[in-house]
């Protein structure tokens, strides 16, 4: 690891302690829509707070995952990791809708041995949250609980980490107050070659998903469009849906609304203006499937591109 | 004190240097809040340089992204004069500041005449506002009230 992505991990884990701390992953197209099938697309990937300005943290390019419009995995090209931002292509040679973008599925939480608090896990990959990965290279490497604190990288002066393990595994025996959370999310870009085609909405019945009404390539300013949630294939009823648009360097709100989900899971969204808008939804329960997780924490988020009329 | 009042026929001897401001930063109701950046400062109406009164920032913040890397989302202050200040400047920056009213008093050196009064307020994943006030020196009492990210500002 480079020094700098340390310290970027770091940070990540950092942030962990700090919930309050809302710096947003996204991805920006550099098109959604591409004619013919030689077309590439060039993507940014970042984390910030203000959308899509990169000005904190790169989001790293091998969590990137690409689903061609037939379901079929495909690659990341020319990929680069910049101060503040990743850069890669994707080379759209299949027509159709093309998904892009990050999960993540991690356990994260927290136990006692003798009185000390240990962390379990770092904040996963490309969530909305943090770059992460658990970033702690060399884990726990043997050390016992409660015995010398892993050296994290450049920690500020007066800081002291919490003790980790890297997996629900490594959790010793005697452990007390375990409490674990599951967290799964992912955060996409959907990409249209000619005709937009509907494969890569497929929901898979697992965790918070979102299928569109309104194919999210086919949004236009002037069109209200609808998002269908699910939890475990279920509609998500009453689930608050953010939508931020981009650009807040333009004018003076941050110009965040909120829609929320119907008895049948379904968002309108009615667009104040055309241009990019990060959504973002996130729903907590008591239903993980990882074991001795007591709590599911869960997040979907999307970079949508509304074009004017 | 009393230096100016022998030209103004019929003006009671306000001193120069009366003048204060007051600064409202209101309470915001969302679920991640962060106290804003804030800065103001005056300028002759007629035009001339800007002179900066207080910048609120988080002063503290060092490291890979200090608290000075923000100061430019307060734009127009930016534009003004804090890109040309060094800080931390004496008198002059202070930490952030929770919700409430502060009073800032004006430069005692400050010449008679008629100036505009800017304050500006920029928050980490919120808005940023600019509200400007007349000032006039010896100070009169005037106000103007943001709508968002800044409550009253009144000088008095």
């Amino acid at each position: 690891m480079r020094p700098a992505f340390r310290l970027a991990a770091s940070a990540a884990m950092l942030s962990c302690a700090v919930p309050a701390l809302a710096h947003r992953a996204w991805l920006v197209p550099s098109t959604t829509i591409v004619s013919g099938t030689d077309d590439w697309v060039s993507i940014d990937a970042a984390i910030s707070n203000d959308l899509f300005f990169a000005d904190h943290n790169a989001l790293r390019p091998d969590m990137v995952k690409v689903w061609a419009p037939d379901g079929s995995p495909a690659q990341i090209q020319n990929a680069a990791t910049l101060h503040y931002r990743s850069v890669f292509d994707v080379k759209l040679d299949k027509p159709g809708t093309w998904k892009i973008g990050t999960t993540q599925s991690a356990v994260m939480g927290s136990f006692k041995v003798d009185g000390v608090d240990w962390r379990v896990g770092g904040r996963g990959p490309g969530g909305p949250g943090g770059p992460g990965g658990p970033g702690r290279p060399g884990g726990p490497g043997g050390a016992a609980p409660g015995a010398a604190r892993p050296a994290g990288e450049g920690p500020p002066p007066g800081f002291q980490p919490r003790p980790s393990v890297a997996t629900v595994a490594d959790i010793p025996a005697n452990a007390t107050d375990v409490k674990l959370t599951e967290v799964i999310g992912q955060n996409n870009v959907f990409i249209t070659a000619g005709a937009p085609t509907a494969t890569v909405f497929q929901p898979t019945n697992t965790a918070l998903e979102m299928v569109p009404v309104t194919h999210p390539d086919e949004l236009v300013s002037n069109e209200p469009a609808k998002f269908r949630f699910l939890i475990d294939g279920k509609p998500a009823t009453g689930l608050k849906v953010t939508l931020v648009p981009g650009g807040k360097r333009y004018r003076d709100g941050e110009g965040a609304f909120d829609v929320t989900t119907g008895a049948d899971g379904v968002a309108e969204v009615k667009w104040p203006f055309a241009g990019l808008f990060w959504l973002n939804a996130t729903s907590t329960d008591a239903h993980p499937s990882a074991p001795r997780a007591t709590e599911r924490r869960m997040s979907y988020t999307a970079t949508l591109e509304v074009v004017a009329p | 004190m009393r230096k100016t009042p022998l030209l103004i026929a019929g003006a009671l001897a306000a001193p120069a240097s009366a003048g204060t401001i007051s600064v409202t930063i209101p309470q915001v109701p969302v679920a991640e809040y962060h106290r804003p950046y804030v800065a103001a400062w005056i300028e002759p109406a007629g035009g001339g340089a800007a002179q900066t009164l207080f910048v609120w920032y988080d002063i503290k913040k060092k490291g890979n992204e200090p608290g000075t890397k923000w100061l430019s989302d307060l734009r127009t202050f930016w534009r003004k004069g804090g890109r040309s200040l060094t800080l931390p400047a004496d008198g002059l920056s202070g930490a952030t500041r929770a919700p409430g009213t502060y009073q800032i008093p004006l430069p005692a050196n400050l010449k008679s005449g008629a100036y505009t009064l800017y304050v500006e307020a920029a928050r980490e994943t919120g808005g940023r506002e600019l509200v400007s006030v007349p000032l006039s020196v010896p100070a009169k009492a005037a106000s103007a009230a943001g709508k968002t990210e800044l409550g009253t500002v009144t000088i008095r």
